[in-house]
């Protein structure tokens, strides 16, 4: 029997006194693909930069035993340390954006790895970089070698930082969510080159990733993590189909790649936001010419539907959502809003917005009720009793204990102050909520838990939401209409379960057969 | 890159134009009559009018201004009143004194300043820290007339390390002119020092824990290429406006120190002609003065195209 190349028994890390990983294990073989999947707070990025030596701060491993390929690395020195990684352990770290050093050259951030290895001279290591930029799927590798971060897409950057995470020719490759920051048609180039690069050099992958989907897509095994600990491992097929522990039942229920589309019923037809010809034009400074980030957008939101609006960066569809909010004023087209006024102040008063970032949207110095009761303030809705009453129901409504009407957002989780946002939201009443990638800052099951909170709030009080995503899976489990838009444009429209299971358009096809996890059940 | 270069320029003169503007008529606007002043207080009405005529006074303000500005762009700022001396000699005498000393102190402040603010920021929490911290509380608060006085009572007098007081010139004795100028620079520089200290430490703490620098120790970078290829270099974006804001200021306190050492600088060709109202020389040097500033910030934010490729205005994009 071969050697493990990795093997993780028991682990322990804490940082400071918090526990956070509480007994981890697992064991990869040469070549082979193991995916380590959990929510946020799990412990899998942890445990990943507890192998390569990198845990930040406070960091330290306090128990159990990391070996790779039989040699106990656990407490191993800085000098071993830095032997290791690069050359022997590469890694694919999450952000593309934060992740490579903005003011060095991107040739010579690949070149680095080898000189500090020694593979490769510093003048040989020039051409070696543009060599290993090319073989990462980098176009014009030569002249892309002399550039700079910021002059590169998100794509493009992971490509770079596969680059240097392969340069060495390590026998392990650690991903750390590689993919998570990028549109699905993008992610899905990569995680597929990533694939073909590591196969061809034999390099076993750790991959780790909150997507199930994903896991299964892309791993031979899967290792389930909650709170720390390891729930569940084993073959990636088996855990999908066939999950044994609860916490792993639940992941894959919540899953919106996983699950089919529930029938809506459509009964109502009468709209309420009705947007016509909507375009939005911004002019290009210095080089002269325009940016048409929306043209000739038209749909409808009926009367306590869903409507979404469905696409990847730069197609369009946060412009149509702001110009929609009145945010930003479209260059031609109207946009009404049946029931109102037709003033601002209506418009604003009947709409309302839950965005996706929950830590940013929400006033760190304000309290729970201040945040809420802004909007009935702004709009002299009530008295302080009557709006104290108010924020009491609405903190029921959304599934928070009025009890946290005195707390402070940062004393809440993702989950929790998304739900806040919605209450803040639905304060004042409103005849439609714009919800902006709501959800697409969550974990898997609270993402879920807050879809469901939508749908219930929608039934009993009968709101219309315009709902702005990325994540065709999380559009077909919320919507009963979907708009694909794409550069500025409308390339589809229709009823959910007519666009999405029978696409006429090529581009809708190409986003439903990037979402990971897809081929699993089919 | 052109087209920003000239656009700059040109905002840089008309700001120096606006420079001048001010300081001539803040110095017309200050109390006293430099006719009555040159000519004595005893003198007949018809000597302090010759005066006047002789200084150009009884003209409007405006002929006055222009005359004032053809003859500054050619070098030529008049003649002090109290010496008799063009004032462009006296400036060509003092400037280079105070360059120098600006520049040593400079050095001086960057040196200190970025090394302990490195070695707070890598040994966090730990006592190299709090040395380098201590260090950076006590150089701002003590002021630095107090500290010069203390170093020549010390340093110079007692010890006899250096020079109390004197300036040598480094082009023509270059050891000797830098001993001099060492003491004076040094406690011109340490308030300095502090600043870009305490600038670094915060944000090379800020660089160490950012993705990028776990990306380059992934790769096998050693603790040395972490912290000053990626770390410091990154760094630096921020330290550099720093100390952009602060050779400005260094120029002020050079009045305080050349005082302290008695070097004959332009802080203290500012202080002389400020006690015997030498209008031309004042507003001379404040035009010189404001100039260095514009010319500093105009250089800082070049060298921010230098250090930070972000900043590279450029029709070349991706």
């Amino acid at each position: 029997m071969t050697e493990p190349l990795l093997e993780v028994t028991d682990l322990q890390v804490s940082f400071g006194d918090v526990p956070a990983v509480r007994g981890a294990g697992l064991r990869l073989m040469p070549g082979e693909r193991v995916a380590v999947v959990g929510a946020s707070g799990s412990g899998k990025s942890t445990t990943a930069h507890a192998v390569m030596g990198l845990l930040p701060g406070a960091g330290r491993v306090t128990g159990g035993r990391i070996s790779f390929r039989g040699e106990d690395i656990t407490h191993a020195g800085e000098k071993r340390l830095c032997a290791l990684r690069g050359r022997q352990i590469g890694l694919v770290p999450q952000d593309p954006m934060s992740n490579l050093n903005p003011v060095a050259r991107i040739g010579r951030q690949v070149a680095e790895t080898l000189v500090a290895h020694g593979l490769a001279s510093r003048r040989e290591a020039k051409d070696r970089a543009v060599e290993i930029l090319a073989e990462a799927g980098l176009p014009d590798p030569g002249r892309r070698a002399r550039q700079y971060p910021h002059e590169f897409s998100g794509g493009m950057r992971q490509r770079v930082l596969i680059a240097i995470g392969l340069a060495c020719r390590p026998d392990l490759l650690i991903a750390d969510e590689p993919t998570s920051a990028l549109d699905v048609t993008v992610q899905r180039q990569i995680l597929d080159h990533l694939e073909k690069l590591t196969q061809d050099l034999g390099t076993a992958l750790l991959l780790v990733t909150h997507d199930l989907g994903l896991a299964a897509d892309r791993a031979d095994h899967v290792v389930v993590m909650s709170e720390g600990k390891v729930v569940e491992a084993g073959p990636a097929r088996q855990i999908l189909t066939a999950p044994d522990h609860d916490y792993t039942k639940r992941l894959v229920a919540a899953a919106p790649s996983l699950t089919t589309t529930p029938p809506r019923d459509r009964r109502t037809a009468e709209p309420v936001l009705e947007v016509v010809g909507v375009s939005k034009e911004y002019r290009i400074r210095g080089g002269g010419g325009a940016l048409r980030a929306a043209d000739d957008v038209s749909f409808t939101v009926q009367r306590g539907q869903t409507t979404a609006i469905v696409g990847e960066s730069g197609s369009g569809k946060t412009t149509t959502a702001h110009m929609v909010l009145g945010l930003v004023t479209p260059t031609a087209g109207t946009i009404r809003l049946n029931g109102t006024d037709g003033t601002r102040r209506g418009r604003r008063r009947a709409m309302q917005a839950v965005f996706q970032d929950p830590y940013g949207s929400l006033d760190p110095m304000f309290t729970v009720e201040r945040l809420i009761t802004e909007p009935l303030r702004i709009f002299g809705i009530g008295d302080r009793a009557s709006r104290r009453a108010r924020v009491s129901q609405l903190l029921d409504q959304v599934g928070l204990s009025p009890a946290m009407a005195q707390r402070y957002p940062n004393e809440l989780s993702g989950g929790q102050r998304q739900r806040v946002a919605i209450a803040r939201a639905l304060a004042p009443e409103p005849r439609l909520v714009v919800c902006d990638e709501a959800v697409s800052a969550l974990d898997v099951l609270v993402q879920d838990q807050i879809l469901r909170l939508l749908e219930n709030l929608q039934r009993e009080l009968g709101l219309s939401y315009l709902f702005i995503s990325h994540d065709l899976a999380v559009v077909r489990s919320i919507a009963h209409d979907v708009v694909v838009m794409r550069g500025g444009r409308v390339v589809e429209q229709g009823p959910v379960g007519q666009v999405l299971d029978s696409p006429a358009d090529p581009y809708t096809r190409q986003l439903l057969d990037a979402i990971p996890g897809a081929t699993v059940f089919s | 890159m052109a087209r920003y270069l000239f656009h700059r320029l040109w905002q840089s003169a008309l700001t120096l134009v606006l420079a001048s503007i001010i300081v001539f008529i803040g110095v017309r606007a200050l109390p006293g009559d430099p006719a009555l002043a040159m000519a004595g207080e005893e003198a007949d009405p018809a000597t302090v009018a010759a005066v006047r005529a002789e200084l150009g006074l009884d003209e409007s303000i405006v002929v006055q201004y222009l005359k004032f500005m053809g003859n500054a762009v050619v070098g030529d700022f008049g003649k002090s009143i109290r010496t008799g001396t063009p004032v462009s000699e006296m400036l060509g005498a003092t400037l280079p004194v105070t360059i120098q000393l600006a520049i040593y102190a400079m050095l001086i402040a960057l040196l200190l300043g970025l090394a302990t603010g490195v070695v707070a920021a890598v040994f966090r929490g730990r006592w190299p820290e709090w040395t380098a911290n201590g260090f950076s509380l006590f150089a701002l608060s003590v002021p630095t007339f107090w500290l010069g006085i203390l170093a020549v009572l010390y340093l110079s007098v007692q010890l006899g390390w250096f020079p109390a007081s004197g300036y040598v010139s480094p082009f023509e004795h270059p050891l000797r002119g830098v001993y001099y100028l060492t003491l004076p620079a040094l406690i011109l520089g340490l308030t300095h020092a502090a600043v870009v200290q305490r600038q670094t430490r915060s944000s090379m703490v800020e660089t160490l824990t950012a993705d990028f620098v776990r990306t380059a120790r992934a790769k096998g970078l050693g603790r040395a290429a972490v912290i000053f290829r990626i770390g410091l270099r990154n760094s630096l974006i921020v330290v550099t406006t720093i100390v952009g804001l602060q050779l400005g200021g260094l120029i002020a306190g050079a009045v305080v120190t050349e005082r302290i050492f008695s070097l004959p600088g332009i802080g203290k060709l500012t202080l002389d002609s400020v006690f015997t109202r030498d209008y031309p020389v004042i507003q001379a040097v404040v035009l010189v003065i404001t100039a260095a500033y514009i010319v500093i910030n105009l250089l800082v934010d070049f060298l921010y195209t230098v250090i930070d490729p972000r900043m590279r205005v450029s029709g070349r994009t991706s």
